[in-house]
């Protein structure tokens, strides 16, 4: 296979990682620190990205839209903490997953009523909507790499705010063992909310940036979920370093599945049974992977839980 | 999702008279059709106005199938082949339905086929045409009014040809339809092709196959993705800077209710139907202006396909003088005389149709509306390749 080919599958392959990574930040940060399993994460994706479809629609600015999106996403966030998942931190799993996917139905329930059950196909302004030819002969969509620039400057700014911040300190703390960040008189309440809602930020960025190439509807952010979920088990529960490598090494192992399983499989087997196999197969391929580093690595590349 | 299952009662004085009719045997006076349809989720854009044409069409007839009392019972399938065998097996035992249509998808239409012609019921397929169930699986008790899937790309496969473009890049989702269509482009396309792939059913996100296309180089792209997967994957194309380089070629892709969604994206493209908004026979003409008129859209051609079954179903049961006499009945079905959208129609030997096959392009109006025009007739009267190998005789 050509390798320029190759190259710029690798760019799709990192584009699809960090829109994952996005979404597995907050996820992993809530599961680690607070023991929350929240499956509701996917519904916070698609409240970002209807919150900025309707957003870039009322102030006729695709930039300031998006803007204005993540602060009311935050504000959905803290307010989902508030409500309803304060009171699940002391119960086991079985309940707060039950309730998380109440949330789902709930939140699904809401943009239905608000937008109707119909996906909503939002366009980008014409100085997004080009492509740049950074690889010779294969033009790239010039939004594609902005999600990429921006997936890693978020990346870098979660980087920076748990390792070089107080803030990052008692996130790291919280995740070791929160029971005695609290017990040195850390306002635990207050840094739970403030850690969700900005989980809920990231979810709902990846959800932004997702409407655009695809579609805004109801229940888009579930199937994403489930991926999110396969790279915080990869990456180690509680960490953000794991979580990144494990959403890049999804995003990479998914695309060049996608593209090169069923031309290997060709060359194996018939035409026919290469079609059919293949598509299944790479479908299935980041959970193998999932299995395989599992078997290796029981708990993750990086975990952060020691106790 | 009960509270999905609508029930719609027509053509009845009251709910007295509904009550008074159950408890006496005069039901089986009463026309019971089950229509089953994709209304939520994603796919739910060509479920809605399957639905609004069926009600347009019943409207038309003054909401009696034949001149009898007629009851529609609406089910949600969500695309799910396991939904749509709850809700045949809900309509037929409990409602009692002597026709189930409406089902979109073949994989569902797959699923349903035996349960519904088991139990002596019809099914009448408003979209569905899966291969496997037009040739020795063929039934009496099956009939389809809209398509068997390999007829459109095999028109667009002769189009191509006659074009004389070679090295096609052929791509569609992986499931029984999917196949069905590229099975049906090979068949009539002699050029060659450069490449062949199956992506998930439902995929949104097609850069990693948009990428690979066009490092294969090809001269033209030949796509089957309906619904909302076509729009996004349009989109892309489109995005990647693909659509001035690559001429792109579709079948049940580029249509009514893509086109709002993709705009210019679309425009220029050609596709392949057996229907067109702008057919000028007097039935389109009135189906097409009264749905403008009554849901503000132009119909998809999914549309007119119901507004057929309303139509079939009504001729048929007014000739076989009721729904008693199955075998009656179903002789009435065969002739496929009824007014349909199309201008001329005909069964096959399999119950499949013989129709016209017309060129399409996408193109932007005066007024700023997107629509497909018909460039011509590719096939005239074209029947399907596996009727031969159906044993019926009639």
């Amino acid at each position: 296979m050509d390798p320029l080919l190759l190259l710029e599958q690798a760019f799709n392959g990192l584009q699809f990682g960090v829109m994952l990574f996005l979404i597995a930040a907050g996820l992993t940060l809530v599961f680690g620190i607070m023991d929350l399993v929240n499956l509701a994460h996917g519904a916070l994706v698609m409240i970002g990205a209807y919150l900025a479809t309707a957003l870039v629609a009322w102030t006729d600015s695709f930039i300031l839209g998006m803007i204005l999106a993540l602060p009311a996403t935050f504000a959905v966030g803290a307010l989902v903490e508030i409500v309803a998942l304060r009171t699940l931190y002391r119960r086991d799993h079985l309940d707060q997953v039950l309730a998380t996917f109440g949330l789902i139905l709930f939140f699904n329930e809401i943009v239905r009523i608000i937008w109707g059950p119909v996906s909503l196909y939002s366009g980008l302004p014409d100085y997004l909507s080009g492509h740049v030819e950074i690889i010779p002969g294969a033009p790239y969509p010039v939004f594609r790499l902005l999600i990429i620039a921006v997936g890693l400057a978020v990346a870098a700014i979660i980087y920076f705010i748990v390792a070089h911040t107080r803030l990052g300190m008692l996130i790291r703390a919280g995740a070791s063992n929160n029971e005695m960040v609290g017990a040195l008189g850390v306002n635990i309440k207050s840094l739970f909310t403030f850690v969700f809602a900005l989980g809920a930020v990231f979810a709902g960025l990846a959800g932004m940036m997702l409407g655009p190439l695809t579609s805004v509807e109801p229940g888009m952010g579930e199937p994403l979920l489930i991926l999110a979920f396969v790279v915080i088990i990869i990456g180690g529960i509680g960490s953000i370093r794991g979580a990144f490598i494990a959403a890049i090494i999804v995003g990479l192992a998914d695309t060049m599945g996608r593209v090169l399983l069923p031309v290997l499989l060709r060359a194996v087997v018939s035409d026919a049974a290469a079609d059919t196999a293949g598509p299944a197969l790479a479908s299935m391929l980041i959970y193998i992977l999932m299995a395989a580093i599992l078997v290796v690595r029981p708990r993750g590349l990086f975990p952060a839980r020691t106790g | 999702m009960f509270k999905q299952i609508l029930t719609r009662t027509i053509g009845l004085v009251s709910g007295v008279a509904m009550a008074a009719m159950a408890a006496t045997s005069v039901t089986a006076e009463t026309v019971k059709v089950g229509f089953i349809t994709t209304l939520s989720g994603p796919a739910g854009i060509i479920g809605k106005p399957m639905k609004n044409a069926f009600e347009l069409g019943l409207e038309h007839i003054g909401g009696r199938l034949g001149g009898m009392d007629t009851e529609i019972i609406y089910g949600d399938d969500k695309r799910k082949p396991d939904v749509a065998k709850q809700l045949v097996n809900k309509m037929i035992k409990r409602d009692r339905v002597q026709f189930v249509s409406g089902i979109i998808w073949s994989n569902l239409l797959m699923a349903v086929h035996g349960p519904v012609t088991r139990s002596k019921t019809f099914l009448i397929s408003s979209n569905a045409g899966p291969s496997g169930v037009a040739g020795k699986k063929c039934s009496k008790d099956f009939f389809n009014v809209a398509f068997q899937n390999d007829m459109m790309p095999e028109g667009m496969g002769k189009y191509m040809t006659a074009k004389k473009i070679s090295n096609v890049y052929l791509m569609a989702p992986n499931y029984q339809a999917g196949k069905d269509m590229l099975k049906g482009f090979k068949r009539m396309f002699k050029g060659k092709i450069t490449g062949e792939v199956y992506t998930k059913l439902g995929q949104k996100d097609y850069q990693a196959e948009i990428s690979a296309l066009r490092a294969a180089k090809p001269s033209a792209v030949f796509v089957f993705l309906p619904g909302g997967m076509g729009i996004n994957f349009i989109k892309q194309y489109a995005q990647a800077g693909l659509s001035s380089q690559i001429p792109l070629y579709s079948a049940y892709t580029v249509d009514a209710i893509s086109l709002p969604a993709l705009k210019d994206a679309a425009v220029g493209t050609f596709g392949v139907q057996h229907w067109s908004p702008d057919l000028g026979n007097s039935v389109n003409r009135r189906f097409v202006s009264d749905y403008r008129k009554k849901y503000g859209k132009t119909p998809p051609f999914y549309a007119a396909q119901a507004y057929d079954t309303v139509m079939f179903l009504d001729n048929a049961i007014r000739k076989a003088g009721g729904v008693g006499d199955r075998e009656k009945l179903r002789t009435a079905m065969r002739v496929g005389d009824f007014s349909t959208t199309r201008g001329t129609f005909k069964f096959n030997n399999n119950h499949f149709p013989v129709q016209n096959i017309y060129l399409r392009e996408a193109v932007k109006e005066a007024d700023g509306s997107y629509v497909t025009k018909t460039r011509g007739v590719i096939l005239s009267a074209h029947g399907d390749a596996y009727a031969k190998s159906c044993g019926m005789k009639w």
